[in-house]
């Protein structure tokens, strides 16, 4: 039985926006100009790879059903992305234990065959449990694997390389060979070479987790036992709804009020100002504190209006990003102010109002396309910030709900764990690398996107 | 100026009034008193007289608005409306919910903060402004590429694992100082240099990207071709000339965060046990302590309110073609 919660409908609501978009740019040569721009840098496209992957994943794990358990009822709502990797989601041991550990963190008392006890470390019931011998026999499994695993992992990019290569000389009319020496020699005008090494790098990675996750813990597990890797995996969904959904959130209020601030001027604009200067006057953690505790106040004493822990968690996400959006929309707003108050004085717009055409007309028609760069920009720059802010928040607890998978909760957690004897520092690493990726990504492609869509800095490098 | 001054400080009023009522629509009509009292509580201890007690206790038992049992002006003065929002206009914050002044919380824990934020502030700017002249120098070389793709490295990185890491690294492998805590003296430099120095390294990457935009910008610029026409060694040129327009951005900048220095850093406070206002903030979000919230609401939106003033009257002192109408 699938269930739409609200961020999962609202992230592929947006996928159809870019996908909208993206037709749009296709049949327009002035738009198409500067994505080739970003096309062409290698930086900016090795990063998109990534990101690519990254939204994937969100994706096949924003379509929630509940699946019919065996006795016929409805168990709790999972995911699709769930659903494919259920082993790695239900091999949970009993608390901490280290990446490619074979025994658990903590000793117990065990009871041997013959009745006596012991204190030890225990087996763990998944990671390595398919070894006899694992002090001495470790090592060389995990080698062994992965080196299956890289072998599969670079015949696919091998096979994807070619594919790409046939398509790519049919396409210039060239040889294959001919076609391998330019790739190879980064002669190529979209970066081939750097798309091509991404994608084997990641599906390389690919491989050796999913062969390797099978066996073992990864990335170790936590205090519940439960996965690293799986709950790192997970927030990816987390940093993605909040980077997008909150600037998409007040998009429409930002421009509209932007744009009508600039364009009509006198007491409109007194008021648009009057209302960003405010809201921008509020330190945003503290509007954000306050809105979060008041949500909780209201679901602690409401607690009947949500029908699982999940729909709850989703709805306090949501509201996360709208809070989130209304604290940074005014800085788009600003923007655009200013840039209508210059563009209103520009010939076509006053042509357009010389003819007749209606106010509503002129803004919708003549000055938003030609803010929509602005709008663009602040929306990639804005993202990586967002991702960043979501941790900080999670981490002094006005953030995600503490049930949603996200780093901030597992930065949050990891805290303390670092204080333990000895220190379990994997939580934290995997939390660290899964973010940095990310942001890393993001920022790198954003800088691109800045580059080729502002026209100051166009005409600079021209 | 002075009637500028003036001007601009008349127009801060509709603003924080503005903050006013948003807070205290937040924090009263979205949800009741009742509400806070019962969530204060907790649900099992939750009966009618505790919820009027609770209530009764932190003054949350009049009407919102309009007191009607009242007689004359106490009609309006009676209300929560009045007592718990009006005051704040005159910097009378009240009693948090457990019952502390605020005001002289505020003002015993200030000191700590700034012991942090300035010279955090300070060395930091140094710094930024120095490494952004060093890779402007080295416009257009690998070095450039380099710097700049370190900055954006830097700047991926959560403020969270700067901080975490410090701790880690500095206070419990190699042992040097303390990992938190305070003492107030001379005695605290032992406390405040970790997390001024995580506060340094983590703004870094951000910092120098951001100041070497404004020097290539600066460098883009026709006198800046004069002087090299003139026959003046790169060296004159960017400290001489460059240095000192591209300071005009970077000191303004500056000049709109100083009064939000007070509320301390949110994340470094809390982090390192230091009793600032940023963890005293942290705790009352922590603890729930509503009263407190909105008074820090408050002094933050006023101090923002005084950092856009001091902007613009420094954009007028550091740049003569800038005139106050």
């Amino acid at each position: 039985m699938p269930v739409v919660l609200w961020t999962d409908a609202l992230l592929y609501l947006l996928v159809l926006m870019v996908l909208a978009y993206a037709l749009r740019v296709r049949r327009r040569e002035h738009l198409r100009a500067p994505w080739r721009r970003v096309m062409q840098s290698p930086l900016a496209m090795g990063a998109a790879v990534l990101l690519g992957v990254y939204v994937l994943v969100a994706l096949t794990d924003s379509l929630h059903f509940r699946p019919v358990t065996k006795g016929g009822g409805h168990g709790e709502v999972i995911s699709m992305f769930d659903y494919l990797v259920t082993p790695l989601r239900t091999h949970t041991e009993k608390t901490y234990s280290a990446p490619f550990a074979t025994h658990l963190y903590a000793k117990e008392t065990i009871e041997l065959d013959d009745g006596r006890e012991v204190r030890d470390y225990p087996r763990l019931l998944y990671g390595g449990a398919h070894l006899a011998d694992p002090r001495a026999q470790r090592t060389g499994d995990i080698l062994h694997t992965s080196i299956l695993a890289l072998t599969k992992a670079a015949l696919v990019s091998l096979m994807l390389s070619v594919v790409v290569l046939t398509l790519l000389a049919r396409h210039s009319e060239t040889t294959l060979r001919e076609c391998l020496r330019r790739v190879l020699h980064g002669r190529t005008q979209v970066p081939w070479r750097t798309l091509l090494g991404t994608t084997a790098l990641l599906i390389a990675l690919l491989f050796l987790l999913m062969e390797l996750s099978a066996d073992y813990h990864v990335l170790g597990t936590d205090k519940i036992g439960q996965d690293v890797l799986y709950e790192a995996i997970k927030s990816i969904r987390t940093g993605l709804v909040i980077g997008t959904l909150s600037t998409l959130v007040m998009l429409p209020f930002a421009v509209m009020l932007g744009v009508a601030a600039g364009y009509f001027r006198g007491w409109v604009d007194d008021v648009v100002q009057y209302l960003y200067t405010t809201l921008n006057s509020i330190p945003s953690v503290l509007l954000i504190a306050a809105v979060i505790l008041m949500i909780q106040v209201y679901m602690a004493n409401y607690p009947e209006s949500f029908s699982s822990v999940t729909q709850r968690a989703d709805l306090r996400l949501l509201f996360l990003c709208i809070v989130l959006g209304i604290t940074s929309w005014t800085n788009l707003c600003r923007l655009l102010r200013g840039e209508v108050l210059k563009l209103r004085e520009v010939d076509y717009v006053q042509a357009a109002a010389a003819f007749g055409v209606r106010h509503g007309n002129i803004m919708l028609r003549h000055l938003v396309p030609n803010v929509m760069h602005i709008v663009l920009i602040m929306v990639v720059l804005d993202f990586s910030g967002l991702v960043l802010a979501e941790a900080v928040l999670s981490y002094i607890n006005i953030g995600v709900d503490p049930s949603t998978n996200s780093w901030g909760n597992m930065i949050n957690s990891a805290r303390l764990e670092l204080a333990r004897e000895p220190v379990v520092w994997w939580s934290l690493t995997a939390a660290f690398v899964f973010m940095f990726a990310l942001v890393l990504a993001a920022n790198l492609f954003a800088d691109a996107v800045r580059d080729a869509f502002d026209p100051r800095l166009r005409r600079e490098t021209a | 100026m002075i009637a500028y001054i003036i001007r601009r400080t008349l127009y801060a009023v509709p603003i924080l009034i503005g903050v006013n009522l948003i807070t205290f629509f937040l924090f009263f009509v979205v949800n009741s008193p009742d509400d806070m009292a019962r969530m204060h509580l907790g649900i099992k201890r939750v009966t009618p007289a505790a919820v009027e007690q609770w209530k009764h206790a932190h003054g949350y038992d009049q009407p919102l608005l309009w007191n009607e049992a009242a007689g004359g002006t106490a009609k309006l003065t009676e209300t929560i409306f009045y007592a718990k929002s009006v005051r704040l206009f005159m910097f009378d914050f009240g009693r948090s919910d457990e019952g502390r002044d605020i005001g002289h919380d505020i003002r015993q824990r200030m000191w700590p903060s700034l012991a942090i934020a300035i010279p955090t502030l300070l060395i930091g700017l140094l710094m930024n402004i120095t490494f952004a002249m060093l890779i402007a120098f080295f416009r257009g070389t690998a070095f450039d590429l380099a710097a700049v793709v370190l900055c954006v490295m830097m700047m991926s990185v959560s403020t969270l694992f700067y901080i975490i890491g410090g701790q880690f690294l500095v206070g419990k492998i190699l042992d040097l100082v303390p990992i938190s805590g305070y003492l107030s003296g001379i005695e605290a430099w032992k406390f405040l240099i970790l997390p001024v120095t995580v506060g340094i390294v983590s703004g870094i990457g951000m910092g120098t990207r951001w100041y070497r935009t404004i020097f290539l910008e600066e460098l883009g610029k026709d006198y800046i071709r004069t002087a090299r026409a003139k026959g003046l060694s790169e060296r004159l040129v960017l400290f001489r000339h460059a240095l000192r327009n591209a300071l005009i951005p970077i000191l303004t900048g500056i000049v709109a965060v100083l009064p939000l220095l007070f509320m301390g850093s949110l994340l470094l406070e809390s982090f390192f046990g230091i009793p600032g206002l940023g963890s005293y903030t942290i705790d009352a979000i922590n603890s729930q302590d509503f009263a407190i919230v909105r008074a820090m609401v408050f002094l933050g939106s006023a101090l923002y309110i005084i950092g856009l003033l001091l902007t613009d009257i420094s954009y007028t002192l550091v740049d003569p073609r800038v005139r106050l109408q």
